[in-house]
């Protein structure tokens, strides 16, 4: 039981870091929350599944021709929806639900509204501590490492995650050292959306693909990043996990009020806020302070 | 009094054609049922003016007093199910549901306030889109009481005919919109609310520097805004005779905000031209699903909506009235744009 628990939070946690942590960037970054982003995901995950079975092209066709068209849609529609009503948030927030119901209604109207499916990646499943746990499983939770360290050298080590952390930090400095603000912040949207493709390659085999899948990561991601504070990328680690242990342990312990989980992770998220208003690690400005 | 009214009517309203346009739209909205007969129409408009109840108790909380509230539909839906409990297990019937219904969405409101009041700005249009999802778990877990995903059916009807529940609800919507515009008045001498509401939003800071007790006056505008959306979603339950999970949903929080954006955002007559163009008119055209605009009126509005940030973000009322209203830049008075020297004043208007 235990070691089924911490084998499926280890893998949907990663899934859900993964995505939290492009949703955190662009927050931390522009100020932006985009809840567009799983619908990102969504369109991903679609065109993943329609080049592989509808098309017939191999896996790393699909996957070079998903990810770079999806992030280059996440570039364009900051560049010309978001950027000009980035002050407001409240538009912001409007703008780019508006966005993923767009794209949620452009996807029934394609491929109707059916529940598809993709051949996992690698078949079968391996015995870890008399677990069965299917390969697909262990692939995502290797893609999720080995994107989540990538973002991190990313951010740590290059000249654009210090530019990238400095806008975060203050966009008005930044710009004054040299830093083209704009640029940066097209950057991080890219990477943003590029992270949640990316997510959607690693779960598509192990999920159904459907016109409103991005809204059930999206409450998750949501309540993670809150949780872990917005704008912070360890926070939203340390948050994905966190909300994914709430979330399979209801589903493993109640499986009959599996619906329950929801309603437990934004317990979660509202015990944290109720006693840290910033979240875990969040970053409070003075102007939004209370 | 009626010559105060007539004076009223005479040199208040008549040479501002914004507000001649919302009394013909109000008195035709009550000689509708006359015209037509049709119960197609007659149901579209009974269930806009509860939108519209339901998207102005909107404007007043996250308009006027700046807590922006992502699931509105919370109230609305805490309401919806609370009329179809009480109806099915006690067996009670409108005239005693709809108030308690109500009662229970402002006591939401109430405790919504204990998270909300600690957090400002994207945290807490985070944590209100999620209240709404967490009734929805609930929902579907308990699905013995609450029918799950098939809802609550066979509600009681709350007029005999069609043009009865017309009428309750155009009187209810037209006394509830009147109630919310005169407390955000900003420039009344009677009721403070308005202005501190503005004040909170604009700086919140510094109304608290002035002395206002600004925790109280945010505890209000959950308060209000919980009861209007309240009573709009237990008219609604005995309006569709069913109560469903999309009376909760994200969507339902989401078409508040889409009207109000779409009319103009803090100000309540937006919010009813927002509904009346989007709802009532997106129905009209769409007959029932059997049209183009009819089955994909989501994308449609979605793009509308997309369309309107960009090029209106002030919202189409507001930008209609700019062009057909002037201010006077003396006495502030409004006045038509085609006029060149102030009703009141004679100040040069250009």
């Amino acid at each position: 039981m235990i070691e089924r628990i911490i084998i499926e939070t280890l893998v949907i946690g990663g899934v859900y870091a993964l995505l939290a942590i492009g949703f955190s960037l662009i927050f931390g970054n522009a100020r932006v929350i985009n809840l567009a982003h799983t619908g990102f995901f969504m369109l991903a995950a679609y065109g993943l599944w329609y080049f592989m079975r509808q098309l017939g092209i191999g896996v790393a066709w699909a996957i070079l021709i998903t990810v770079p068209a999806v992030t280059l849609l996440g570039i364009l529609a900051y560049r010309y929806l978001i950027n000009s009503i980035r002050e407001h948030h409240a538009a912001v927030l409007l703008m780019t639900i508006a966005l993923a119901m767009v794209f949620q209604q452009l996807m029934l109207a394609l491929f109707t509204n059916n529940y598809w499916a993709i051949d996992a990646l690698i078949p079968g499943f391996t015995e870890i501590l008399g677990v069965r746990v299917l390969n697909q499983q262990l692939l995502t939770l290797g893609i999720v490492v080995v994107v989540i360290v990538i973002v991190w050298l990313i951010l740590a080590k290059t000249k654009l995650g210090i530019a990238l952390r400095a806008t975060a930090q203050d966009a008005e400095v930044a710009n004054l050292m040299g830093i083209s603000v704009p640029r940066t912040l097209m950057i991080t949207m890219g990477i943003a959306t590029a992270l949640a493709a990316l997510a959607a390659v690693a779960v598509a085999p192990i999920w159904t693909i459907y016109p409103a899948m991005w809204t059930p990561p999206l409450v998750m991601i949501m309540v993670v990043v809150v949780l872990g504070g917005l704008g912070s990328i360890k926070g939203a680690i340390i948050g994905a996990f966190i909300i994914a242990l709430v979330e399979v342990s209801v589903a493993t312990l109640m499986p009959s009020y599996s619906y329950l989980k929801v309603v437990f992770a934004i317990l979660a998220m509202v015990i944290v806020l109720s006693v840290r208003p910033g979240g875990l690690f969040g970053i409070m400005f003075e102007e939004e302070r209370l | 009094m009626l010559r105060r009214l007539l004076n009223n009517l005479r040199w208040s309203v008549l040479p501002v054609p914004g507000r001649v346009i919302a009394i013909v739209f109000f008195v035709a909205l009550f000689i509708f049922p006359l015209i037509t007969d049709s119960t197609y129409y007659l149901y579209i408009l009974t269930i806009s003016n509860l939108l519209v109840i339901f998207a102005v108790s909107w404007d007043l909380l996250s308009g006027y007093s700046g807590q922006v509230n992502f699931g509105h539909a919370l109230f609305f839906g805490v309401a919806a199910y609370s009329v179809a409990l009480l109806n099915k297990y006690f067996g009670l019937q409108p005239w005693a549901t709809i108030p308690i219904g109500t009662l229970v969405a402002t006591g939401v409101g109430v405790l919504t306030c204990f998270p909300a009041l600690r957090l400002r700005g994207p945290y807490l249009s985070l944590l209100t889109m999620a209240f709404p999802l967490m009734l929805m778990g609930l929902v579907m877990a308990f699905k013995k009481w609450t029918g799950g995903e098939f809802g609550i059916p066979g509600l009681p009807a709350l007029a005999a005919t069609k043009v009865g529940e017309y009428y309750i609800c155009l009187v209810v919507m037209t006394v509830a919109v009147l109630i919310m515009w005169k407390l955000t008045d900003a420039g009344s001498k009677y009721v403070r609310t308005g202005l501190i509401f503005h004040a909170i939003r604009e700086d919140e800071i510094a109304a608290r520097a002035s002395g206002i007790n600004t925790i109280r006056y945010k505890i209000l505008a959950f308060v209000i805004g919980g009861f209007f959306a309240g009573l709009a979603g237990a008219l609604y339950a005995h309006i569709l005779g069913t109560v469903g999970l999309s009376s909760l949903s994200m969507v339902m929080s989401f078409r508040a905000i889409i009207y109000v954006v779409f009319g103009g955002i803090v100000s309540i007559y937006g919010a009813v031209v927002g509904v009346y163009t989007l709802q009532t008119l997106l129905q009209f055209l769409g007959v029932g699903g059997t049209t183009f605009i009819g089955q994909n009126q989501i994308l449609i509005m979605a793009i509308i909506v997309i369309l309107i940030l960009l090029f209106m973000p002030e919202g189409v009322a507001v930008w209609v009235r700019d062009k057909i209203e002037r201010e006077c830049p003396r006495c502030k008075l409004s006045n038509a744009a085609w006029r060149r020297e102030c009703r009141a004043c004679s100040a040069p208007l250009r």
